[in-house]
C-alpha cells in the first residue's frame, strides 16, 4: 500500500476521495478526539491552508504546524549580532525573509533605515559574488535548516574571499522535535517530516526519535495528495499503536540521505545547543563552525556588541505576542491577540508573521484561520 | 526555504562544478557540489539555494514536475508557495554569468 501511495498523481479527485474516506474510517477506529499530529515544515502549511486541506480532515484530527521555520526560530540574540554588525558599519548579507524579523529593538530592516547597509541575497553563492566585487568586509548572516546549511558549508569548503566571513544562525531539526514532543501540554502522536529537508539526512536520521519517543514518523511530498496519503500512514500507525519511520516521499527522499552533502555539513559545522526563539533551550539544535574554520567565523572576527542593544527595552507589544507557543503546537494563531490586528505582514510583532514559511503569515495570507471545521462547532 | 525546485541539467561545466540547469523555460547556473550522485546532461536535478541537491530518478520526474507546473501556471504573485519556488529560481545565478 505504501508504494501505491507514494505514486499518487496530483490532485486525482477519486483518489482524494478515498483518501478523505479513509481518513475519516481510521480516526473513527482510533476514537480519541482530538488526535494531535504535528509536521515541520513551512513549505507543508503552505499547502495545507492553500490547498483548503484542513476543511477536508476529519473534526477529531488537529494537524499542527510546529518549528518548521527557520526564519521564525532564529532567535533575538542572533537577530542582534546581524544588526550589531551592520551599525557598526560591516555590510551584512542575508536572505530576504530575515529582513524585518525583530530583534530586540531593530529588526535588519531598521538597521538599514539607520544607515546600515543589509544586501538580500538568494544564496550564499551571491554573498561571494558581492565579496569578489569589493575590498569591504562582507559578513553572510546564514539562517536556515540543514537543508541550506549544506550550501553554506559546500562554499566554505571551496574557499571564501579574504573580506567574507559567516555569522551562522543555522538550525538543525531532529533535536528540536524531541524537545517539543516533551513539552508540557504537548499531545502530539505523530510527526509529518519535511521531504526536502529529509533529502539530505534521510529518514533514517528519525529513527532513533521514534524509537524512543514511541511516536511514528511519516516522511511526506507537498502535493494535497502527498500530505493526505503522509497522514493517513501516520494515522494507521496511531492506531496499530506502532511507531516507525515511513518514507513516502521516495522520488526525493532515501534511507541514508545525501552522503555527499552530509559528509561536508558535518566537516564545517558541529551541533551546539542553544535557544530558538520562543521555544526553548534545543540541545545540538544549532550548527556552529568548527574551530578550524575560526578564520571565516563572523563571531571571531568582529567585535560584536549585542549588549548595548539590549539597554532597549523591547516593545510592549512583542511580550504578548505567543510565536514561541504557536512553534511548541500547545497554541495556535487564533489564539492570540495580536493576530491579524497589531500583527499583520507589513508591520509585524512576531517572526511567524514576518516569513512566508511562518504559520501566522500563511494563515494571514490565504484567509485567518483556513478551517472550516470551526464553523461547524 | 524548505521546497526546492527541480531543474533539467542542460550543460556541464569542464570542471565538473556548475551546471546549467533548465527551470522551466528560465536557464540558470546552479552548483554541484553537494549533488547526492553523479549527473549528467539530460538528467533532472532538485534544487535549494542554487544548489543541486538530488539527481531525480527518471521514474520520478513527470510526478515531481506537476505540482510546480501548477504553481508556476495558475498562482498570483502573492501567492506564498510560488513566491518561494521562484526564490529558489533566483537562487540559481543567471547562466550567462558563469
Amino acid at each position: 500500500m505504501d508504494k501505491q501511495l507514494a505514486q499518487l498523481k496530483f490532485r486525482d479527485p477519486a483518489r482524494a476521495r478515498a483518501l478523505g474516506e479513509a481518513l475519516n474510517r481510521v480516526t473513527q477506529e482510533i476514537g480519541r478526539d482530538p488526535i494531535s499530529v504535528m509536521h515541520v515544515c513551512g513549505s507543508h502549511e503552505q499547502a495545507i491552508a492553500r490547498y483548503g486541506l484542513r476543511a477536508t480532515f476529519p473534526r477529531t484530527l488537529n494537524v499542527i504546524m510546529g518549528p518548521g521555520c527557520p526564519v521564525c526560530i532564529t532567535d533575538v540574540p542572533e537577530v542582534d549580532e546581524g544588526v550589531a554588525l551592520a551599525l557598526a558599519g560591516v555590510r551584512v548579507a542575508t536572505y530576504g525573509d530575515m529582513l524585518k524579523v525583530p530583534g530586540t529593538k531593530r529588526s535588519l530592516a531598521d538597521a538599514r533605515a539607520d544607515g546600515g547597509r543589509i544586501d538580500i541575497v538568494y544564496s550564499i553563492a551571491q554573498a561571494v559574488d558581492l565579496a569578489r566585487d569589493t575590498d569591504e568586509e562582507i559578513v553572510f548572516f546564514a539562517t536556515g535548516f540543514e537543508t541550506t546549511a549544506v550550501a553554506t558549508a559546500a562554499e566554505i569548503l571551496r574557499g571564501l574571499p579574504k573580506n567574507l566571513s559567516i555569522l551562522s544562525a543555522h538550525k538543525y531539526i531532529p533535536p528540536v522535535m524531541e524537545i517539543v514532543s516533551e513539552m508540557p501540554g504537548s499531545r502530539v502522536e505523530g510527526f509529518l517530516a519535511a521531504g526536502h529537508a529529509a533529502t539530505i539526512t534521510g529518514s533514517a536520521v528519525f529513527e532513533p526519535f521514534a524509537a524512543r519517543h514511541k511516536l511514528p514518523v511519516v516522511v511526506a511530498g507537498f502535493e494535497p495528495l502527498d500530505i493526505l496519503a503522509g497522514l493517513l500512514a501516520l494515522l494507521e500507525q496511531i492506531r496499530d499503536r506502532k511507531h516507525d519511520v515511513q518514507n513516502l516521499f521516495p522520488r526525493c527522499v532515501n534511507r541514508e540521505g545525501n552522503l555527499v552533502a552530509q559528509d561536508k555539513l558535518w566537516r564545517v559545522f558541529e551541533p551546539q545547543g542553544g535557544r530558538w526563539r520562543g521555544i526553548a533551550h534545543i540541545p545540538n539544535g544549532n550548527l556552529r563552525l568548527r574551530e578550524e574554520f575560526a578564520n571565516v567565523d563572523a563571531r571571531k572576527r568582529f567585535k560584536i556588541d549585542i549588549k548595548s542593544l539590549w539597554e532597549d527595552a523591547p516593545s510592549q507589544l512583542t511580550q504578548h505576542c505567543i510565536c514561541g507557543d504557536i512553534m511548541s503546537g500547545i497554541a495556535a494563531p487564533k489564539d492570540c491577540p495580536l493576530f491579524g490586528k497589531a500583527c499583520i505582514p507589513d508591520s509585524p510583532v512576531g517572526a511567524c508573521m514576518v516569513s512566508s514559511e511562518g504559520t501566522c503569515r500563511i494563515w494571514h495570507q490565504y484567509g485567518g484561520v483556513p478551517d472550516l471545521r470551526e464553523e461547524q462547532r | 526555504m524548505c521546497l526546492g525546485v527541480p531543474g533539467k541539467i542542460l550543460s556541464i561545466s569542464t570542471e565538473g562544478d556548475r551546471a546549467d540547469v533548465d527551470f522551466f523555460g528560465v536557464r540558470r547556473e546552479v552548483r554541484l557540489d553537494v549533488v547526492d550522485e553523479p549527473v549528467s546532461v539530460g538528467d533532472y536535478v532538485l534544487n535549494h539555494v542554487g544548489f543541486a541537491i538530488r539527481r531525480i530518478p527518471e521514474s520520478e520526474i513527470g510526478v515531481t514536475l506537476e505540482l510546480y507546473e501548477e504553481l508556476i501556471r495558475r498562482a498570483d504573485e502573492n501567492d506564498l508557495m510560488t513566491a518561494d519556488v521562484r526564490g529558489e529560481m533566483n537562487a540559481a545565478r543567471k547562466a550567462s554569468d558563469g
